[in-house]
């Protein structure tokens, strides 16, 4: 038995690991995640494209549809008022009856969340009205003209079928669909990449304060790092299906530690400052089928030393508030586990 | 027609005075009209790239849709290289294609599912350069997924739709459209979902095919850092209006529309650091005003409403488009003469 959760965490992820299963090799698409949410924080998800995001979200919010196969790991998640529940186990009628209602999604493609053939309001009804049984259709309508509103999309559009909104308005409304119900977490994969920067501002900034009034937990997976070091509370950086990095976005910014997210804070093209040929980081992303030996990450590496070939990197401290990182140039940091990894300090 | 003012050589693409309606349910029985294009004016040319920036809704789609012949302009002419392009039906002569290609903003809707990347490949292949060599084909699969990153490309090749990444599928339909060998390239948001360092190496493509091969180039995007890394020109869209256009240094520096200032002012910037984000989206809730109807559009200038500079002719009179040299125009009141203003001084 695991000690109860202290009172402020929402979600205890522990030891997660996703596998697509196909003929062939299966694909690794998450591979041993660990992490807590705390009640009412945003934690930010990073990462390179392929590199498990939205299976991760999807395995969170128990989406996830063959072949996807969580094959370790659990979930415990903590709603208000209700007992703790692992996810990974949970019946389906438990996982129907907290959908919306304790745990919503954003879906990275807008299309999937909206029913095609439903318009707007009906689709936004269906959710209220399971939710409280007591509403009327009139007042579920009206409720979502309003909801409509708050992100920025006119109430005269409750009767447009999704083909009929740009892309950017789907995703608008896939968000206010999530926040429909009062959820105590909020997953949002990539929820914003179709809308403008000024809306965009508008909805983040209607997502923080509905989470000031409502208390909400947001995972907020995007791979624009620059939007994710002003809006989260702390920021999860992953390659290859593992979290390869963990801090508060102030240190993550100012101080990364893992070469990956450094190649990441420097592959941004700047707004104002003069431009050059930016590279990026050079080398292509691993195949999941096959990955590579040690660190996943030691081909492209620029800092990699004897041994990063052979020994997989955990995730560990790395000096400051409870920075993580799985990085072997950090072995001798304060606090490390030095029994693991002692055999690497060739450097 | 009349003579190009200029020395310019005559566009491969143009869109002139384009307008675009849709009509739409309003509500039981009554009809309206979404005036999501209205008098639109753009030029493309060989080598060059114009970035389309602008408000989520305002019409971004829509116009690379018409330019693409997948709808028929309401009123106005598109032309490819000087001749007007005709349409039958609701569509385009056979061979427009070859020439102009549309990298839709949706991935997931926009590969066939049922058949593996291989196939969704292929078919261009086939279809437009009459490649039925098996060898052939497989050669030139491998090429386009290797030039996209998609590596190793016999195993992606092999894969369906269903079993990529949302970045991943991005970077096939991109391959999809380079398979053609197009003279034009109307990319719709083509790489909002890859993370910054593959956004990068998909810049750097971009920019290769521009300068080796000519291609003209359109890229619509929110994200105003990557406009300026890889464009020539900026436009700017606001509620399906042209608001103002221009190189690009100038225009992002120094934006004459108070719209572009509020949008190049919200892009998220790292080197501004993880500051206060309360402060940063506090900024944006409510000041902003909502977006406007396509609907009913605002009377005078669409922006007028969020305006902190409106005066009364903003309000009752549509500002024409000021050119102030340079290349440079907008359409704002601002930076024209102010009839009413004449009017007054002159009695
Ligand atoms: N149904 C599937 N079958 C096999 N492999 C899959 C399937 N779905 C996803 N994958 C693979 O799993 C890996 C992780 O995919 P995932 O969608 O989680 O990535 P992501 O981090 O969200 O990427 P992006 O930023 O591009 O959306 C990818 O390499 C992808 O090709
Ligand atoms: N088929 C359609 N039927 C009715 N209205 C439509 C249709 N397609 C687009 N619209 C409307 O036209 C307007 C412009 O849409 P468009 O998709 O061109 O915007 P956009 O600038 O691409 O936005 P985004 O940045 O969000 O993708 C929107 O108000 C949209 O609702
Ligand atoms: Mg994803
Ligand atoms: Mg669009």
């Amino acid at each position: 038995m695991t000690p109860p959760a202290p009172h402020d965490d929402l979600l205890r992820v522990t030891g997660l690991t996703v596998d697509y299963v196909t003929d062939g090799d299966p694909v690794r698409a998450c591979a041993d995640v660990t992490f807590t949410l705390r009640r009412g924080e945003i934690l930010g998800v990073a990462g390179e494209s392929g590199s498990g995001k939205s299976t991760l979200v999807t395995a969170l919010s128990r989406l996830q549809r063959p072949p996807a196969v969580t094959t370790a790991g659990s979930i415990e998640f903590r709603p208000r008022g209700g007992d703790a529940v692992d996810l990974v186990t949970a019946s389906p009628r438990t996982l129907r009856s907290l959908r919306w209602t304790s745990v919503s999604i954003v879906l990275q493609s807008a299309m999937d969340a909206l029913n095609p053939v439903m318009r707007l309001g009906a689709q936004f009804a269906d959710a209220l009205r399971t939710h409280d049984r007591t509403l009327s259709r009139q007042a579920a309508w009206d409720r979502a003209a309003e909801l409509l509103t708050t992100v920025g999309i006119s109430g005269d559009r409750v009767r447009s079928y999704p083909h009929e909104l740009s892309g950017g308005m789907r995703q608008r409304a896939g968000i206010a669909l999530a926040l429909a119900c009062g959820p105590d977490l909020v997953v949002m994969d990539e929820p914003t990449t179709a809308v403008d920067v000024v809306m965009q501002r508008m909805i983040l900034a209607q997502v923080l304060c509905l989470r000031r009034e409502l208390g909400f937990a947001v995972v907020f997976v995007t791979h624009d790092l620059s939007l994710l070091l002003e809006l989260a509370d702390r920021i999860a950086v992953m390659y290859a299906g593992r979290v390869v990095e963990l801090g508060t976005a102030q240190e993550l910014y100012e101080a990364p530690r893992h070469p990956y997210t450094r190649g990441l804070r420097d592959s941004f093209p700047p707004l104002r400052a003069p431009l050059r040929r930016l590279t990026g980081i050079p080398g292509s992303p691993p195949d999941l089928r096959r990955p590579p030996s040690g660190c996943p990450f030691h081909p492209r590496c620029a800092e990699r030393f004897a041994g990063c070939d052979t020994h997989l990197p955990d995730l560990g401290p790395a000096g400051g508030d409870g920075h993580l990182v799985a990085c072997r140039l950090y072995d001798a940091a304060p606090g490390r586990d030095r029994t693991v990894t002692l055999e690497g300090s060739a450097r | 027609m009349t003579a190009p003012p200029t020395t310019r050589p005559t566009p491969v693409l143009a869109a002139v005075d384009v307008t675009k309606h849709f009509a739409v349910r309003a509500g039981v029985g009554s009809r309206a009209v979404v005036r999501a294009v209205e008098g639109a004016t753009l030029d493309l040319h060989r080598g060059r790239v114009v970035a389309l920036v602008g408000e989520s809704g305002s019409g971004k789609t829509t116009l690379a849709r018409l330019l693409a012949g997948f709808y028929a302009p309401t009123s106005g002419e598109i032309a490819l290289e000087g001749a007007p392009v005709r349409q039958r039906r609701g569509r385009v002569e056979r061979g427009y294609h070859k020439d102009v290609q549309l990298i839709f903003q949706d991935p997931f809707g926009s590969l066939n599912p049922l058949h593996r990347v291989r196939h969704n490949l292929e078919r261009p292949l086939r279809l437009h350069h009459g490649v039925r060599d098996r060898a052939e084909l497989d050669r030139r699969v491998g090429e386009l997924l290797e030039r996209v990153a998609l590596t190793p490309a016999d195993q992606f090749a092999d894969k369906f739709p269903h079993e990529l990444s949302g970045g991943q599928r991005q970077r096939v339909v991109i391959a999809r459209a380079l398979a053609v060998e197009p003279k034009v390239l109307l990319g719709d948001e083509p790489i909002s979902m890859l993370d910054v360092s593959i956004r990068l190496e998909m810049l750097n493509l971009l920019d290769r095919l521009r300068t080796e091969d000519g291609l003209a180039l359109l890229y619509i995007t929110h994200d105003i850092a990557s406009a300026r890394y890889l464009c020539d020109d900026v436009v700017v869209m606001y509620a399906g209006e042209m608001i103002e256009g221009g190189p690009k240094e100038q225009v992002i520096a120094d934006p004459l529309h108070p719209y572009t200032r509020l949008l190049v002012e919200s892009s998220p910037d790292p080197a501004r650091g993880a500051r206060d984000r309360e402060a940063l989206f506090d900024a944006g809730a409510d000041d902003l005003g909502e977006p406007p109807s396509l609907i009913d559009p605002p009377p005078g200038c669409r922006f007028h409403p969020r305006c902190p500079f409106a005066k009364d002719v903003c309000r009752t009179q549509a500002p024409p488009r000021t050119d102030v040299g340079e290349g440079r125009w907008t359409r704002c009141w601002l930076h024209a003469t102010d009839p009413t203003a004449t009017s007054q001084e002159t009695e």
